[in-house]
């Protein structure tokens, strides 16, 4: 799958603060395609889910209100340098994809 | 069609769907996904989307929640928005934009050892208040702050 997560982790006094960053069009499903007419079909994530040594910490769901290449920034207790971090999204149509990353 | 024929039309299927299912493998949301919370998304008003989420719409507004946005947003595309709270015992935080035609945005379930503060962008189709409702310890409470966008976000 193309690389559309950027995510970065980083453990400080006990804080692991997790930020990422998704490619996605997030079409609401409301907007019309200027040239033709058409309504342009919904396409946005509705489900990002992130874990941390396999378990889970932040679990979000999603309207077509967030904004396109949505942003997510969130903090949890624990986590040490090298913990692996894994996030993962899917959208409405099925898509998905997920990344696996080292806390630094 | 001869029986023999449909055995392999029905060999074939369940091969391509066997291969399928293994690429779709790794960390996929796909069990909570089916919990996707459609009503609470397409609801066009604020009560009904937090009811949905909540599960009824009273909600106490607190004033340990703050909302981190612009006071104006020129873009209404990108809204940049961070929901923080002192409280303990938070499972869930959502956020709705009250003038958009579904308010519900987002929704983020917190668990055990994750800190209330999230961060996200928002599209902001006219101006009006982000709302943020948290909940904690089974209550619900809510805080406000107003966004004057210039450039609408949820336009074609």
């Amino acid at each position: 799958m193309a690389k559309t997560i950027k995510i970065r982790a980083k453990a400080k006094n006990g804080v692991t603060t997790v930020k990422a960053l998704i490619t996605h069009p997030m079409e609401t499903g409301l907007r019309k395609n200027k040239k033709t007419g058409e309504m342009i079909p919904a396409h946005f994530i509705q489900e990002v889910v992130c874990k941390h040594n396999g378990k889970e910490v932040i679990n979000c769901e999603w309207g077509g209100a967030v904004s396109k290449n949505p942003y997510l920034a969130f903090k949890f207790k624990g986590g040490n340098k090298d913990d692996t971090i894994e996030l993962a999204w899917k959208d409405n149509q099925g898509k998905g994809d997920s990344i696996s990353a080292k806390i630094r | 069609m001869s029986l023999n024929q449909k055995r392999r039309v029905f060999l074939k299927g369940s091969l391509a769907a066997g291969t399928l299912g293994a690429a779709a493998g790794l960390l996929t949301p796909g069990a909570v996904l089916a919990a996707w919370n459609k009503n609470a998304f397409t609801s066009k008003h604020i009560d009904e989307a937090i009811a949905s989420v909540g599960g009824n719409p009273v909600t106490t507004p607190s004033k340990d929640i703050t909302i981190k946005a612009p006071d104006i947003a020129e873009n209404g595309a990108v809204v940049p928005v961070s929901v923080a709270t002192s409280m303990d015992g938070v499972d869930t935080i959502a956020l709705l934009v009250e003038k958009n035609a579904s308010p519900l945005a987002a929704v983020f379930h917190l668990q055990e050892g994750t800190l209330p503060d999230v961060s996200t962008r928002v599209k902001m189709g006219k101006t009006g208040d982000v709302i943020a409702v948290v909940k904690a310890n089974g209550k619900l409470f809510s805080a406000r702050k107003g966004v004057k966008v210039t450039i609408g976000g949820c336009g074609g």
